[in-house]
């Protein structure tokens, strides 16, 4: 908190603060606002002189009954959500246990491999989806939503093992070495002790799979081609544009549903998120 | 029987030689004190007999079993460690009875246990409260009572007092002493601090770059050091070390330097054969000091500036320009003197030692 006069504190803090928030959150306002909008508000040009961007006093719902009546729309956001759970979950299980072997376990080579890791993580994507896409026709996952399940934990499983590995390395080795001296083996005492101290890495980690795989866009665009199959933000855009056309309202009511979720994600982990990212444990 | 047996133990890390082929017989019952500066090997010692690190060479017997290979949870043993580790996720209660869960105890014994050993530690009050709420005294108290209640054939102590201040490390030194006279279970406690070590050991054992130096009672190594090491590591304000030469004159032996001219005590005298003419150590321990009277001979006494004087209420403790060095004498609080002041010290002759310059092995 900045200390000192009342203007110091609005020049300083609060000013700036107020701007940044605006920044941040126009573009849903933006989203909000078109998604209320009819259609005639919406495509009037700027220089008319009724034309109002920021209000609207005509709120419709037709965007929304367009969204879930005319498209696939809850079958896109069933299909995002399963891909992003089970790849999430994948991607887990295998950072948790992989970092937990590389921060924890003094085997050789122990480092290089952290590293090594880490590097495929910085393997863009728009690389990696030529070979991938071979590979998921080789054994016919094309269109299904396995694909992007098997796909995604390439690019997860290396951001959990890097983000778990930093983590448990902040956790007192010492309180794994009383566990073992009372009575755990190595699985008790990762299970008992180790894993619940580490929950908001854990969490932390699991939110940004979570996120990660939800907002994907290039694996599921190349991987999936058929409506029924496909994933909110592919899905959106589309069966959205077509040619050169911008179903704006529609549009932005699936950007606004397809945000809800990762949102409500969010604030529910939020304390332990930041713990997570920022914290470390004291015994 | 719950005796330690450590016979030539060596640790090599990767380049590093630990611990240079230590033995040591602890006896069942006995409280063990391993002391030394950091990097001595003490704390790699202990994690060898907790299990916590292999065992490059030699052997670890506890109850006169070998326990080289035996994983930790096998070797009936309670550790309790410098950052207490006490797990932040469970109450104090299940972070004591822990131990008595993962060895299947039934719940009844368990809550006894617990019970019993939250009396003794007089924790019972924050039996449900997480460790984040509890202060430094309180999580070592826990740390203890975790130990205790498995009722374990050893105790491993790693520096539990030194994350607490200086009162609360007094009054914890006393109840961990008062806590071995009642349950009189053989331990092995590691510190830096001579202090813990002298109170607390029935046995201390001088480390020093892996190697023991000496292992004895507290006063058996306070009065007869084996080395310069021992002697000036037992003992606050530690020992007055003078380098001399030593000189026969007519009957009597003399170490000399071109401050001081000593006479060597008779006892002493006697082994000094391969030494005359040699130089020699000669340390005198501070409370062995006097300031010097008509009484004292001239052969047991030298002269000192006085550089600062700490009034500490029972004595004073006289930082000295002497003997070619720095000095200290701890002298009567009714002594009256000024930095800078000319003085004479006495020696009181019992309390001389000497050591081989090159061995540095005491005569």
């Amino acid at each position: 908190m900045i200390e000192g006069a009342i203007w110091r504190r609005w020049v300083f803090f609060r000013l700036p603060m107020a701007i940044f928030l605006i920044f941040l959150l126009f573009p849903f306002y933006w989203m909000i606002i078109t998604t209320f909008r009819p259609d005639g508000e919406l495509y009037i040009p700027w220089y008319r002189a009724n034309y109002k961007p920021f209000w609207t006093w005509n709120p419709t719902t037709a965007h929304l009954k367009y969204l879930f009546g005319e498209t696939t729309f809850a079958i896109w956001m069933w299909n995002t959500t399963f891909i992003a759970v089970v790849a999430t979950a994948i991607s887990l299980f295998c950072g948790v246990l992989a970092g937990y072997a590389l921060s924890r376990l003094n085997f050789r080579g122990a480092a290089l491999l952290g590293t090594t890791i880490f590097v495929t993580y910085l393997v863009p994507q728009t690389l990696l989806f030529i070979p991938l896409s071979e590979i998921i026709r080789a054994y016919s996952l094309g269109d299904t939503p396995w694909s992007l399940i098997l796909s995604y934990p390439t690019f997860l499983i290396p951001f959990c093992t890097w983000l778990m590995m930093g983590y448990f390395k902040s956790v007192p080795k010492e309180l794994e070495e009383c566990a073992r001296i009372d009575g755990a083996t190595r699985w008790q005492a990762m299970l008992y002790i180790i894993i619940p101290v580490a929950v908001p890495g854990i969490l932390s980690a699991m939110i940004f799979a979570f996120t990660l795989s939800w907002n994907e866009f290039i694996y599921a665009l190349v991987f999936l081609s058929s409506p029924e199959q496909k994933t909110v933000p592919v899905g959106v855009i589309s069966e959205l544009v077509r040619g050169d056309v911008f179903f704006w309202g529609p549009l932005m009511a699936g950007a606004l549903f397809g945000s809800i979720p990762v949102a409500i994600a969010y604030s529910f982990f939020v304390e332990q998120y930041v713990s997570g990212v920022t914290g470390s444990v004291k015994g | 029987m719950s005796n330690v047996t450590i016979r030539h133990v060596h640790k090599h890390y990767a380049d590093f030689h630990a611990v240079k082929g230590i033995s040591l017989e602890i006896k069942d019952k006995e409280f063990v004190v391993l002391v030394g500066p950091s990097g001595c090997g003490k704390t790699t010692t202990l994690r060898m007999v907790a299990g916590l690190e292999t065992i490059t060479e030699g052997d670890i017997m506890i109850g006169n079993k070998i326990v080289n290979e035996l994983p930790p949870m096998d070797r009936d043993i309670a550790m309790v460690f410098q950052n207490y580790a006490l797990y932040p996720h469970m109450t104090i209660y299940d972070n004591m009875a822990f131990g008595l869960k993962m060895r299947k105890f039934d719940k009844a014994e368990i809550a006894k246990r617990v019970n019993n050993a939250a009396d003794i530690l007089d924790i019972k009050e924050h039996l449900s409260r997480k460790p984040r709420m509890l202060s430094g005294g309180q999580r070592q108290r826990v740390a203890l009572g975790r130990a205790i209640v498995r009722n374990p054939k050893v105790f491993l102590f790693d520096e539990p007092l030194s994350n607490l201040d200086a009162k609360l490390r007094v009054q914890m030194r006393v109840e961990l002493k008062k806590l071995h006279q009642r349950l009189a279970t053989t331990s092995i406690y590691v510190t830096h601090d001579q202090v813990e070590a002298m109170t607390l050991g029935d046995r201390v054992v001088v480390m020093k770059d892996g190697l023991i130096q000496q292992v004895g009672e507290p006063l058996e190594l306070y009065n007869n050091p084996a080395n310069k090491y021992v002697a000036g590591f037992i003992g606050s304000p530690a020992m007055n070390f003078a380098e001399t030469v030593i000189e026969q004159v007519g009957n009597a032996v003399y170490a000399t330097n071109p401050t001081m001219k000593i006479r060597v005590p008779e006892q002493i005298a006697a082994r000094m054969g391969p030494h005359k003419g040699k130089p020699a150590t000669l340390g005198i321990r501070p409370e062995d000091l006097h300031m010097a009277t008509g009484a004292d001979p001239e052969e047991l006494s030298f002269d000192a500036v006085v550089e600062v004087a700490e009034q500490l209420g029972s004595e004073i403790i006289l930082d000295l320009k002497a003997g070619g060095g720095a000095m200290v004498a701890s002298v009567e609080p009714t002594v009256k003197v000024k930095p800078q002041q000319k003085i004479r010290l006495g020696i009181n002759p019992r309390g001389l030692r000497f050591f081989d310059a090159a061995t540095e092995a005491a005569i």
